[in-house]
């Protein structure tokens, strides 16, 4: 079983917002993602596909249609830069290079510790704030330059640190 | 004559609780409308104030709720198109960041309007500022009695509820947004059926754009007049262009329908970068035909100048580009762009849009004949006006038109097998 009762509960707890369970596949697929890590793990999508009442293949070309869903694993801080013209402009190139050596990961990588992953995305609707990024689903980071992106990565070196060490929760 | 603001609040200001909202005139025109107005006097007053669609085709947003069956068929829906994604645009951001109850409002009233069951927001999937705000200010006007049962007493039950994408552009598209929030790939369906009869779930649906709904509570609070008396004869109201690129001041401005385009970067986006010189403008996003230097400080921002000039408004997004900037990489990441996002149910788009890319990639590279060119442009003839939607002539005008107008700087590559400018300062 990939899917919790609990996250099981929640999604069911949207059926009521549409008159068919179908339309609530882009939540779950969201649901579980946040779960386990940023991505989709296998097996999960018979599980929702059971859930919602359709054909397994139904989830399955979902996920594999839409760029937020990943059915292989992502860094637990996915770096998601944008590249498109806006972005290009104001140097979005420089911002991919500088987090690539200082991961040393290309673009579309994940270090071998899981904790980082590189991507290059499509517009995100920050144009006027270029170049910028999001962190997995965080609000965005924007108005980047070499210095604040490598700033940006060291207090997500912090976060990772914090949460893996022992202590009181 | 002086701007008047009435979309965004002013100076980077936040009215997303309720509070603000009301303590500067929020939901007034609903509590007026739904107390004391005709549904169809609504429905007349916003097509007589010229309310055209901000999503990018422009279309009567009244004109559209006319068309709405009068056979009694229930639920009907409101589809509000919050997907935000082509590129330069950031406009509707704003007002979901910032006033995400004056689109709650005008959902409110449109849907007294047009007796809408439930709407549903489509926000794009990344926008989590957008997505919280949203949220949060749905629950305080529900808490209010905005929303839910017998809405201000008027026999309205109305609910709305905000639905996540999933980072796919083609959602953006009425009948892909759809699909979409039903639970499938986003892939536009064959209209007729219009979305007016058969909608979400085959039910009667109205769909509009953030920026569109957030008009409607000030056409009703204000008036048709004065909504008229803002912009031009046939591109009426305010709009908020998202200015990006090569200006010293990028942002969205909130300005009137019909600004003189020259106005827009060198006054409200504070012009160019010291010693540059302007050399191109997309003035509605990346779907509509660049402008040469020279047609873009010429023309107005609305509807009517802008097709007379060769292009469209699209969104509004106006993207900047000066001396410094290669127009073939600028067409090769629109190109791009395109490429990734086609859906691919039609042949001509799924396959016009790798061919597109590929050719932009060659003469990037220095690999291409002056042949790659007539190439590009009967891509672009076999891609327009063929597909179920307009993602395919997007493609080819967004991309195409840089070789139409700026076709020296491209035969400029092919002869030196590489960029005549300094490639450095625009890398994509």
């Amino acid at each position: 079983m990939v899917l919790s009762d609990e996250l099981k509960q929640r999604i069911a707890a949207e059926f009521p917002k549409y008159p068919e369970k179908r339309a609530v596949l882009l939540t779950a697929l969201h649901f579980i993602q946040a779960e386990h890590g940023g991505w989709i793990p296998p097996g999960a999508a018979a599980e929702v596909a059971a859930l919602l009442e359709i054909p397994p293949i139904d989830v399955e070309e979902v996920i594999s249609f839409y760029s937020l869903f990943h059915p292989e694993p992502v860094g637990r801080f996915h770096l998601q830069v944008c590249a498109n013209l806006s972005c290009c402009l104001a140097g979005a190139r420089k911002i991919v290079r500088t987090l690539e050596q200082a991961l040393d990961i290309r673009s579309g990588e994940v270090t071998e510790d899981g904790t980082f992953s590189i991507a290059e995305v499509e517009c995100l609707g920050s144009c006027g704030t270029a170049p910028m990024l999001q962190v997995n689903n965080e609000p965005y980071v924007e108005n980047l330059d070499e210095r604040s992106v490598l700033e940006l990565v060291e207090r997500l070196r912090q976060r990772a640190a914090a949460a893996s060490s022992p202590g009181p929760r | 004559m002086a701007v008047v603001h009435y979309l965004l609040p002013p100076d980077g200001q936040n009215w997303s609780k309720l509070a603000d909202y009301k303590a500067n005139g929020g939901y007034a025109a609903a509590e007026r409308a739904l107390r004391e107005i005709k549904p169809e006097q609504i429905v007349a007053d916003v097509k007589a104030s010229g309310l055209r669609g901000r999503g990018g085709a422009g279309f009567a947003a009244g004109l559209k709720w006319s068309f709405l069956p009068t056979d009694g068929r229930r639920p009907r829906y409101i589809a509000c198109n919050g997907d935000e994604s082509e590129p330069g645009t950031y406009k509707d951001r704003q007002i979901l960041e910032r006033n995400p109850h004056e689109l709650i409002e005008g959902l409110l009233i449109a849907a007294y309007a047009n007796t809408i069951d439930a709407a549903y927001v489509y926000l794009r999937g990344e926008y989590r500022v957008a997505y919280d705000n949203l949220r949060a200010a749905i629950a305080e006007a529900k808490e209010a009695g905005y929303l839910g049962r017998n809405v201000l007493g008027s026999g309205l039950d109305f609910e709305i509820h905000v639905h996540r994408g999933a980072g796919a552009y083609i959602c953006g598209e009425e009948t892909g947004l759809m699909e979409s929030l039903e639970g499938r790939k986003g892939q536009p369906r064959k209209r007729p059926p219009f979305p007016a009869v058969a909608g979400l779930w085959r039910q009667p649906t109205i769909i509009n754009n953030v920026e569109t709904m957030s008009q409607v509570p000030h056409i009703v609070g204000k008036g048709v007049d004065w909504f008229k008396s803002i912009g031009t004869e046939k591109s009426t109201g305010n709009t908020i262009f998202g200015v990006s690129g090569c200006v010293m001041k990028p942002g969205a401005y909130e300005l009137p329908l019909g600004t003189p385009l020259r106005d827009i970067i060198f006054e409200h986006a504070g012009g160019l970068r010291p010693g540059r010189t302007l050399k191109a403008v997309i003035p509605g996003g990346v779907s509509m035909p660049v402008l040469t230097a020279e047609a873009a400080m010429q023309v107005t921002m609305d509807h009517d100048n802008l097709q007379k000039n060769g292009t469209l408004l699209g969104t509004g997004a106006v993207i900047v580009m000066d001396d410094t900037v290669c127009m073939v990489r600028a067409a090769l990441t629109i190109a791009r762009f395109f490429r990734h996002e086609s859906c691919g149910q039609c042949t001509q788009c799924r396959e016009g849009t790798g061919w597109l890319h590929k050719l932009f990639v060659l003469i990037e590279r220095g690999q291409a004949t002056k042949r790659e060119l007539d190439t590009i442009d009967e891509v672009c003839k076999f891609m327009e006006a063929h597909t179920i939607c307009a993602l395919s002539d997007a493609a080819a005008w967004g991309a195409g038109y840089f070789v139409r107008r700026f076709r020296p700087e491209f035969e400029a590559h092919i002869e030196q097998q590489g960029c005549p400018l300094d490639g450095v300062s625009f890398e994509v």
